[in-house]
């Protein structure tokens, strides 16, 4: 690690924030965090709690076991991962029961199953723990928001297709099913948000073909 | 990578836990105030939707004082009664919020509490809470009965973790909606409750609504729950009755 201080937007921790999004997007790349992606993305609304709120512990968590790197026990620093993501989600989920009280029971466990998002551990695990507080935390945001933002697009294209709604506001005029026009239950069922995730994939890899794999 | 010593260890974790524990405490009380007012208005907005009121909930500005001003308006009374269909001195909101535990008890030494709901000074409708066990949680609902005390003229049910699409479907629409025009009495004025039919509903039948495929043992409880809750209030039902007629 460099001892000369570094700006805190330099190009390199600017691609830990804007790689993610991308190239090396947790979801469409890494393939992690899919459980959660297809089961609350029904509608946008919980999807976008759903996205701030593994922002925020990612986020938190991120600095604060890059701030005890030095202390962690190599032996037990799985453990102290959980210790620290299970205390942020349960301060999380307290908040959104106690300030959004709707939407937090809309995504019911999941909120408490951000704890075994592989996401979390494994930027804890593969980044934190190795590198200082300013870039894990970047990291840890980056990370959510590729995150998110696969989750708020699944979201937007199933709640638009599969209810015709977007963010509970109808959007798909009355015109349109007085025609015959019908929502597309599928959209709703989990299956369809695999199928939307491949969608995504494709697109994804035939605009880059770096990220195809042999 | 620095060797640790096990004391080093012990003593970490030990410290951790303890900042984890005093934290976590802390969120906790700090927000249980607004935690317990979300439930309440939670429980009005339920007792108020099984008789068809509150719908513009979406709408408002602020739904926690739209749901008081609702409550207030349209539930004009409520009281406890017991097993005998005595009143009982006891605040039919506190017994609700406590549900749980008066289940425990034995059905006769139950407290069972009903809220009046009338609009303009019409004709009044009952409503009863209910709570049971359903397949991985509690699941619980609200039954509005009709002035004659049989007829149901609403019911909303929801449950805290039954299998989503499946179990989880009691808390909506095509579920509920079937129970309006049911009726708990059998002709000869024998309590029969709504039995939740496997397999579909008798269409004929007036106690009986389809249950879930795939849901079975939700269902079930459902049903087992409407039994199980409503029993205690037979006295008291067929007083008021008589005390109309």
């Amino acid at each position: 690690m460099s001892t000369e201080k570094e700006p805190l937007f330099s190009p390199k921790n600017l691609k830990l924030l804007t790689e993610p999004l991308g190239k090396s997007n947790p979801i469409t790349i890494q393939v992690l965090g899919v459980c959660s992606a297809l089961a609350v993305t029904v509608k946008l609304k919980p999807s976008i709690v759903m996205a701030l709120s593994v922002m925020v512990v990612l986020a938190v968590s991120n600095v604060v076991i890059s701030l005890m790197r030095k202390m962690v026990p190599p032996r037990i620093r799985i453990i102290v991962q959980l210790v620290v993501i299970a205390t942020m989600v349960i301060v999380v989920d307290q908040v959104l029961k106690a300030y959004a009280y709707d939407v937090s029971k809309q995504l019911s466990v999941f909120v408490g199953l951000i704890i075994t998002n592989c996401i979390i551990m494994g930027r804890l695990e593969a980044f934190a723990l190795g590198n200082k507080p300013w870039p894990s935390f970047l990291d840890g945001l980056g990370n959510s928001a590729g995150y998110g933002l696969i989750l708020i697009l699944v979201a937007f294209f199933r709640e638009l297709f599969g209810s015709g709604t977007l963010l509970g506001y109808h959007v798909i005029p009355q015109a349109f099913y007085d025609a015959g026009y019908v929502n597309n239950g599928m959209m709703i069922l989990p299956p369809m948000a695999l199928v939307v995730v491949g969608i995504f994939i494709w697109v994804q890899r035939s605009k880059n073909k770096d990220l195809i794999e042999n | 990578m620095r060797s640790f010593s096990n004391t080093y260890i012990f003593v970490f974790s030990l410290i951790m836990v303890t900042i984890v524990a005093v934290l976590l405490s802390f969120v906790s009380v700090q927000l249980k105030p607004r935690q317990e007012m979300n439930v309440q208005i939670e429980k009005k907005q339920d007792v108020l939707r099984s008789v068809g009121k509150a719908e513009k909930v979406a709408e408002a500005a602020d739904k926690n004082s739209y749901i008081d001003e609702e409550f207030g308006k349209y539930i004009t009374d409520s009281y406890v009664v017991d097993y005998q269909g005595n009143r009982v001195e006891a605040d039919a909101f506190e017994v609700m919020l406590n549900l749980a535990a008066e289940n425990r008890k034995p059905r006769e030494e139950r407290n069972y509490p009903v809220f009046v709901y009338s609009e303009n000074g019409g004709e009044k409708k009952y409503v009863v809470p209910v709570r049971g066990k359903g397949l991985w949680g509690p699941i619980w609902g609200y039954v509005a009965l009709e002035g004659d005390l049989n007829t149901i003229a609403g019911a909303v049910f929801d449950h805290k973790g039954e299998t989503p699409g499946l179990g989880a479907e009691i808390s909506t629409g095509w579920f509920q909606a079937p129970f309006t025009g049911k009726t708990i009495f059998d002709e000869n004025g024998k309590f029969v409750s709504i039995e939740v039919a496997k397999g579909g509903a008798d269409p004929s039948s007036k106690h009986q609504v389809d249950a879930i495929s795939g849901g079975t043992i939700t269902s079930k409880a459902l049903e087992e729950m409407l039994i199980d809750c409503m029993e205690g209030y037979v006295a008291h039902f067929k007083e008021l009755s008589k005390l109309k007629s």
